[in-house]
């Protein structure tokens, strides 16, 4: 057991390479009730998510979601979230365990200097929530829920009942994989874990630890806040241009944004998969020469692929897959290469 | 339980000795500890170590540590076939051996701890 964003939570239950192909192959289910809640309702609800935050929310519909990150004025990262359509003027951001107060203050203090009618209120202690992922994971849910899962579109959600229980099942994850999420009150969360156990068990299905999950979401070259970028790190600098809603009106940091994409940009994250044998890890550096030119964010063998490959930033200029880079590990410099992302990406199933 | 052939340190490596020969390794508490091994940097024959220095680094999925030698001596064989399976040092914790050491000090053999010992540590 680790602690993580003031939460006690298990590294492993089997093992990260067991757990990790078992998402991969079957079924995984994660416990990531640490993840919070911040709900914005009111007449102008969709006005402060659209000044708070970098994506263009105004394109969801009832029921949809969409992956966006909380801005400073200088367009780097208050963190990371989920941005869920309840309805047009009620709305739920997820976000990230450690950052669930800083969040929830910052929005409230932005919120209340410029919008009119929106309320701001924590809800995390609220929900648990329950992760499903993997191929098996329609099979597995559909039988414990009426929710009709082959009709829910990959990040949308629905309401209803798992296993006898009220619950709001949304089509996300961070694994790469297709999968749920199920958000659940904390006193049935033990019940609906178990009845997804007992319903998966004949697919296979295994919990997974928060090892598995982040070998799972690097693989999938999915970011982590905090790790891959924070409030140093602009969203463009990062990689996620496409979640900027370019066409949108003035939001936070959008001046800063939109110079980086019309050509001030100097770094950026990369993927990158290491030539020489060993494995770059957080916080090593990027040299060329005698410089340090960027540090690695995020890497590790993955279980999958079978290769090791992280995250770095780098100069624009070396940016480019192909680009051969160095980096120091323990005092020796080894061989990488700027790879294109995706690393994994799942098949497309008919 | 631990083999009382072999000799352990507080470090959690293993220490085999036939006439003169230390085979070296970590025990199934570290391989525990460190979860699917996948790499494991070894130096190179005819190093000299002392007692105590690091020999090399072992890397799991989620982390890296260094592999110190319980004894003194000069580096005779190294265990290749941990390149294309560390997972063996999971597997078969105590048969993985990953350097032989020529002892140069069998009083650095007294120093270490028997299995009863070793295990009382990890308890």
């Amino acid at each position: 057991m680790v602690e993580f964003g003031g939460w006690d939570m298990p590294v492993e239950y089997t093992g990260i390479v067991d757990e990790h192909l078992a998402v991969r192959t079957q079924a995984g289910l994660f416990d990531v009730s640490h993840m919070g809640q911040i709900e914005i309702a009111g007449a102008d609800a969709l006005a402060a998510v659209q000044w708070i935050s970098s994506n263009d929310a105004s394109k969801l519909a009832d029921g949809q979601i969409q992956y966006s990150a909380l801005t400073t004025p200088e367009g780097t990262f208050v963190d990371d979230i989920l941005v869920y359509r309840m309805t047009g003027q009620h709305f739920m951001l997820v976000v990230n365990a450690g950052n669930i107060m800083k969040d929830y203050e910052w929005i409230r203090a932005r919120v209340a200097e410029r919008v009119g009618d929106a309320s701001v209120v924590n809800s995390s202690s609220r929900y648990a929530l329950i992760a499903i992922q993997g191929p098996k994971a329609e099979a597995i849910l559909q039988r414990l829920t009426a929710i009709e899962l082959p009709a829910m579109k990959y990040y949308w959600f629905a309401t209803g009942e798992v296993a006898g229980m009220r619950v709001t099942v949304s089509r996300t994850g961070y694994t790469g994989e297709d999968g749920f999420e199920v958000f659940v009150p904390p006193a049935q969360a033990e019940a609906v874990w178990n009845a997804l156990l007992d319903a998966g068990a004949a697919d296979g299905i295994k919990p997974c630890g928060l090892g598995a999950r982040d070998t799972l979401r690097l693989e999938a070259s999915m970011r982590l806040c905090g790790s891959d970028m924070d409030e140093q790190t602009t969203v463009v600098e990062a990689g996620l241009s496409w979640i900027v809603g370019w066409k949108k009106a003035e939001f936070l940091g959008s001046d800063v944004l939109r110079a980086q994409k019309a050509g001030t940009l100097e770094r950026k994250l990369v993927g990158f998969e290491m030539v020489d044998r060993a494995i770059a890890r957080h916080g090593y550096p990027v040299v060329i020469g005698d410089d340090t030119v960027g540090v690695v964010t995020s890497g590790t063998q993955t279980p999958f692929l079978k290769k090791a490959i992280g995250l770095a930033m780098v100069p624009v200029s070396r940016s480019e897959p192909g680009t051969q880079i160095q980096i120091e590990i323990r005092g020796r410099r080894v061989a990488a290469v700027v790879v294109p992302e995706p690393f994994y990406k799942r098949p497309k199933t008919a | 339980m631990y083999p009382t052939d072999l000799k352990y340190t507080k470090d959690h490596e293993w220490v085999r000795v036939v006439s003169e020969e230390a085979a070296i390794g970590i025990t199934d508490f570290a391989q525990k500890q460190l979860g699917d091994v996948v790499f494991v940097e070894l130096p190179d024959v005819g190093r000299v170590l002392t007692q105590g220095e690091v020999f090399g680094t072992i890397e799991s999925v989620k982390a890296v540590s260094e592999l110190f030698s319980p004894v003194a001596g000069e580096v005779i064989a190294v265990n290749g076939d941990l390149g294309a399976h560390p997972e063996a040092v999971n597997g078969q914790p105590h048969d993985a051996w990953m350097i032989k050491v020529r002892v140069s000090n069998a009083g650095d053999l007294a120093a270490l701890l028997d299995a009863g010992q070793y295990e009382a540590l990890t308890q």
